[in-house]
Order: C-alpha cells, then sequence, then structure tokens
C-alpha cells in the first residue's frame, strides 16, 4: 500500500533523513521505533506532505505521490494523527471531528462516521459540546485519533500516541488501535513506547539518526538483543 | 445628559470604522502572525474607489459601497500572493518589513496618480443628507447608515466564520497551520480568503469615512489605522469580538475626550490606553494568555 524509496530529507543542513526506505502491506500494523530526534516525526510529515522531501520517492498504491499537496494526499486516503495531538483547542469536540471530514461532501456518511467515532471513544460522545482545549490528555488523543478517522482513511499514522498518557490509558489507546485496523484500517505507528508498539505490530523499523538500522516482524524484533538493550530496557 | 448622548452617538460612527478596519488587522494577525501594516492603505483606496464611483460614475453610495469593498478585497488579496506569500517561511521580521514596504508603495503610488490633493466626495443628497433633532441631541441619517452598515457586516461576518466551510478553515488555520493541512484545507486559499474579508472591511471603511467627513487623500489611513491597530490590541489580536469591541472603545473613547476634555489630547489618551493595555493585559481584552508557540 504505502513504499517510501530511498527518502532524504534535510532542514537547512541538517540531514534528517538519510535515504530510508520502507513498505507497509495493506492490512497491516508497521511500527517505526527509535529514541527521541532519530527521525520517526519527520518521516510522518514528509509522508503527509507538511515537509518537502529532498529526494526520493513515496508511493501510494502504486501512485508517486512525492510531489502531491498535503491536501491530495488526504483525499487518496492518507490521515495522520500529529505527535502532540494537535487538536484545535479553542473548538468544540464536535467541530474538531467534523474538520476531519473537511473534504468529504457525503452529509449521511459523515453523520454515519460520527457515530462510529463516538461508539468507539464513548468519553467524546459526553464531551461534544465541550471545548477541546479543556479535555484531558488522554481524552485529547482520543479526540486527535477520531478527528483522523473521520475522513475514512484508507492508511492512518499515528505519532507518539502514548506520549504523556498514564499506562492504563496508553493500554486503552493501544487496544482501540488494533480495533480500527481490524476493521480494515493500514497502520503506520510511530513510537518511543517500543515494547507496547512491537506487541501489536506485525512488522518493524528501527530508526537511528535519520536511518533504518533494523526491521522485521514484531515478535523478531522483541527478541532481539540489540532492541531489548536499546529500547526495553534490559 | 445631551451632551453625553451626542457624544456617544457621535462615538459609535467613529467606532464603527475603527471596528471595521481593526478587524481587518486582526484576522490577519489571526491567520499569518502578521501586522500588516498596508491595511490602513487599503481603506485609503477603498475610499478612492468610492470616491470615483461616485463622482465619476455618479453611482449611489450602496452601489459604490459594494464596487469599492470588491475592488479592496481585489487589493487584499494581490497584496498577499505578490509580497506576503513568498515570505511565508522568512523571519517575521521580514514580513513587516515588507508590510510596511507595501504600505508605502500604495500611499506614494497613489500619490503619484491622484496627487496628493485632498479630494472632497459629492455632497450628500435625499434622506442621506438629513439630520434628525431628537430632544437636545442631532443624529445624522449617516450616521444611523455607518453603524447600520458596520452591523450588517459584523452578522456576515459571523455567520460567515461561524458556520461556513471556509469560515471554519479560516478558524482551524489560525489555531494550528499544521493540524489544518492535516484535515485537508488548502492553507494557501485560506490565507487568501482571510485578506479578502479584511480587505472588503476596509474598503467599506474608507467610503464610508469619505462620505462621512467629506474629504480623502492619500495619507488619509494612516492615523485611523494606527487607532484601528490599538483597537485589536486593546481586544485581543487575532480575536474577531476583540476587535469589534475595541473599535467602539477607541471610538467612544475618542469623542469623550474631545467632547469634555479637548480635542487635541484626543490620540494622545487613545495611545496612552495602548500602553496601559500592554502593561495590564498584554493579551488585549479578550485575548488568551498564550505562550509563544516554537
Ligand atoms: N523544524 C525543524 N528544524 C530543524 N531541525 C529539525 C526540525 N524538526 C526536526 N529537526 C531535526 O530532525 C531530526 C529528527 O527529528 P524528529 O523527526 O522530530 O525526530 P523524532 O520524531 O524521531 O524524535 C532531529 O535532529 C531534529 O533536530
Ligand atoms: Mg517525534
Amino acid at each position: 500500500m504505502l513504499e517510501i524509496k530511498d527518502l532524504n530529507v534535510h532542514f537547512g543542513v541538517i540531514h534528517a533523513l538519510k535515504g530510508i526506505s520502507l513498505t507497509v502491506n495493506n492490512g497491516e500494523i508497521v511500527t517505526l521505533i527509535g529514541a527521541n530526534g532519530a527521525g520517526k516525526t519527520t518521516t510522518l510529515r514528509t509522508i503527509s506532505g507538511l515537509k518537502k522531501a529532498t529526494s526520493g520517492q513515496i508511493l501510494l498504491d502504486g501512485n508517486d505521490i512525492t510531489a502531491l499537496s498535503a491536501q491530495d494526499r488526504v483525499k487518496m486516503g492518507m490521515s495522520q494523527v500529529p505527535e502532540g495531538r494537535r487538536v484545535f483547542t479553542d473548538m468544540t469536540v464536535l467541530e474538531n471531528l467534523e474538520l476531519g471530514a473537511y473534504l468529504r461532501r457525503d452529509r449521511a456518511g459523515i453523520k454515519q462516521d460520527l457515530e462510529m467515532v463516538y461508539d468507539r471513544f464513548p468519553r467524546l460522545a459526553d464531551r461534544r459540546r465541550q471545548i477541546a482545549g479543556t479535555l484531558s490528555g488522554g481524552e485529547q488523543q482520543m479526540l486527535a485519533m477520531g478527528r483522523a478517522l473521520m475522513s475514512r482513511p484508507k492508511i492512518l499514522f499515528l505519532d507518539e500516541p502514548s506520549m504523556g498518557l498514564a499506562p492504563l490509558l496508553v493500554a486503552e489507546i493501544f487496544d482501540i488501535i488494533k480495533e480500527i485496523n481490524k476493521s480494515g484500517t493500514t497502520i503506520l505507528l510511530v513510537e518511543q513506547n517500543a515494547s507496547m508498539a512491537l506487541q501489536i505490530a506485525n512488522r518493524a523499523y528501527v530508526m537511528e539518526t535519520g536511518s533504518i538500522v533494523l526491521s522485521g516482524t514484531g515478535e523478531e524484533l522483541a527478541q532481539s538483543d540489540d532492541i531489548k538493550k536499546a529500547y526495553l530496557g534490559g | 445628559m445631551e451632551q453625553f448622548m451626542q457624544q456617544v452617538i457621535n462615538g459609535l460612527s467613529l467606532g464603527s470604522i475603527y471596528a471595521l478596519i481593526a478587524l481587518g488587522y486582526t484576522m490577519v494577525y489571526g491567520i499569518i502572525k502578521l501586522i500588516n501594516f498596508a491595511h490602513c492603505d487599503v481603506y485609503m483606496i477603498g475610499a478612492y474607489v468610492g470616491y470615483a464611483c461616485m463622482t465619476f460614475l455618479h453611482l449611489g453610495l450602496i452601489p459604490s459601497l459594494c464596487i469599492s469593498m470588491l475592488a479592496c478585497m481585489i487589493l487584499g488579496v494581490v497584496i498577499e500572493k505578490v509580497a506576503y506569500k513568498p515570505l511565508r517561511n522568512a523571519t517575521r521580521i521580514a514580513a513587516l518589513i515588507t508590510a510596511i514596504g507595501v504600505s508605502y508603495l500604495l500611499e506614494y503610488g497613489m500619490m503619484y496618480f491622484v496627487k496628493a490633493d485632498v479630494r472632497t466626495y459629492p455632497p450628500l443628497e435625499g434622506i442621506l443628507s438629513q439630520s434628525f433633532h431628537i430632544g437636545g441631541v442631532t443624529l445624522k441619517a449617516m450616521q444611523i447608515l455607518i453603524v447600520a452598515v458596520t452591523v450588517v457586516l459584523m452578522i456576515l461576518l459571523q455567520i460567515i466564520v461561524k458556520k461556513t466551510r471556509i469560515g471554519k478553515a479560516m478558524r482551524a488555520t489560525s489555531q494550528d497551520q499544521d493540524a489544518a493541512e492535516l484535515m485537508g484545507i488548502n492553507v494557501n486559499t485560506t490565507i487568501s480568503f482571510t485578506f479578502a474579508l479584511g480587505s472588503a472591511l476596509a474598503g467599506a471603511a474608507g467610503i464610508l469615512v469619505g462620505v462621512y467627513y467629506n474629504s480623502i487623500d492619500p495619507l488619509m489611513g494612516f492615523l485611523p489605522g494606527l487607532k484601528a491597530f490599538v483597537a485589536a490590541v486593546f481586544g485581543g489580536i487575532g480575536v474577531i469580538p476583540g476587535a469589534m469591541i475595541g473599535g467602539y472603545f477607541i471610538g467612544i473613547v475618542e469623542t469623550f475626550v474631545s467632547g469634555y476634555g479637548s480635542s487635541m489630547y484626543k490620540d494622545a489618551i487613545v495611545f496612552a490606553i495602548l500602553i496601559i493595555v500592554l502593561i495590564v493585559k498584554p493579551s488585549g481584552l479578550l485575548g488568551k494568555a498564550t505562550r509563544e508557540k516554537v
């Protein structure tokens, strides 16, 4: 479904992504793990069109989307839950969710998906008229995820959904990610919380200072000594 | 009491003008964090377009108002595309200096084309030239018209911003541009639209001032522009209702100072208010105390 070939990205003189390649197949959960500053967020921002690549290719279902605008990429079925949630803090929960469906015109379908999101995140249903800025961190994470689902994505990108959340909430969020995947959405999950991510992922890539240094199935990497040492605390 | 009511009426019509201009400053600041110094010159151009429509084309006030708003809308969009868009990722100070440059270009460009002389709008006719006397208070038809036009425009603006798709895109973009892009919002279109709205309001203010005060010149935008900017800061820059309240507040303060004190001090008082606001509540009346995003 998604294929990245030899992607290079620079911030001025900083070479943030040094020719990375990765693949996400239809229906998979793939995780990209790595330490802070490795380049995970930059990878997702480049995939979604917020950051221009210096060279390399991004293919979605075989189509080269490297030069497309962020808007066109959303139209093609890509959706992202950005790092730090980035909900629209001055707007209500409902308005945030409606913005997730910004490019859609099918009112009936939007309504249906709104109910789907409320089913999946009952806490959002109770707070639909509440201003997003007043939600707790966990609720904001759920809102960001619900908002991303409102575009009916084929592939969903999540950037550190566990960041700053209590362990119980993290477990809840990961359960929901699994469910979203089961209902047919392909997922690329970026995480620093490697142990949790490896548990739910079909495959995983490990990133270090702008390069992908390891890849394999979730289980393989969870067993790997290097990974245990570097990311799983022993 | 009569004197008081009279000042309130005068203050409301002046405040309407400031509010209309202030809205453009505040919306543009809200979305691209730029103080658009050229905004006050868009207002001036609006006054000239209205003048041309009424003097040479002999159009009525309302058709002239519409043409003036449309012309300013186009001008605002062109200014953004040509001068500010290329600097979207440059430092803020570069954009600010460019805005000052655009302001001078419009002022002295106009001076070249229409000369520096003050021009007078054709005298009002019919109902618009009337005044009504209620008790000891004089209410000019033009004052009613200014306030009415302003209120109608503000209501329209609120509907656009709150209810329409593009309005929601505007609010989303001004809160978080990256997140807005991730929703599939076209940020360029949204910014253009914001300039179009703000500039149209400035155009309306320009022609209303031309008709009401009767004289216009290429540098007429400077002082009202500055005061409208103070109004926007007073209300909380980036906050639309703040600009409305700020505009009326500054208008009323100004007429009261000239009415009861001396008109010599009115400008000084307005800027004193700005300084006090910046000290007491830097984010303005309705502004949120936000941290600078990094
Ligand atoms: N806006 C930016 N300007 C300059 N450098 C940046 C910017 N964003 C990220 N970087 C650099 O790119 C590298 C990767 O950052 P990032 O993708 O945020 O890593 P991660 O998400 O894995 O923590 C870091 O060295 C970081 O300093
Ligand atoms: Mg990151």
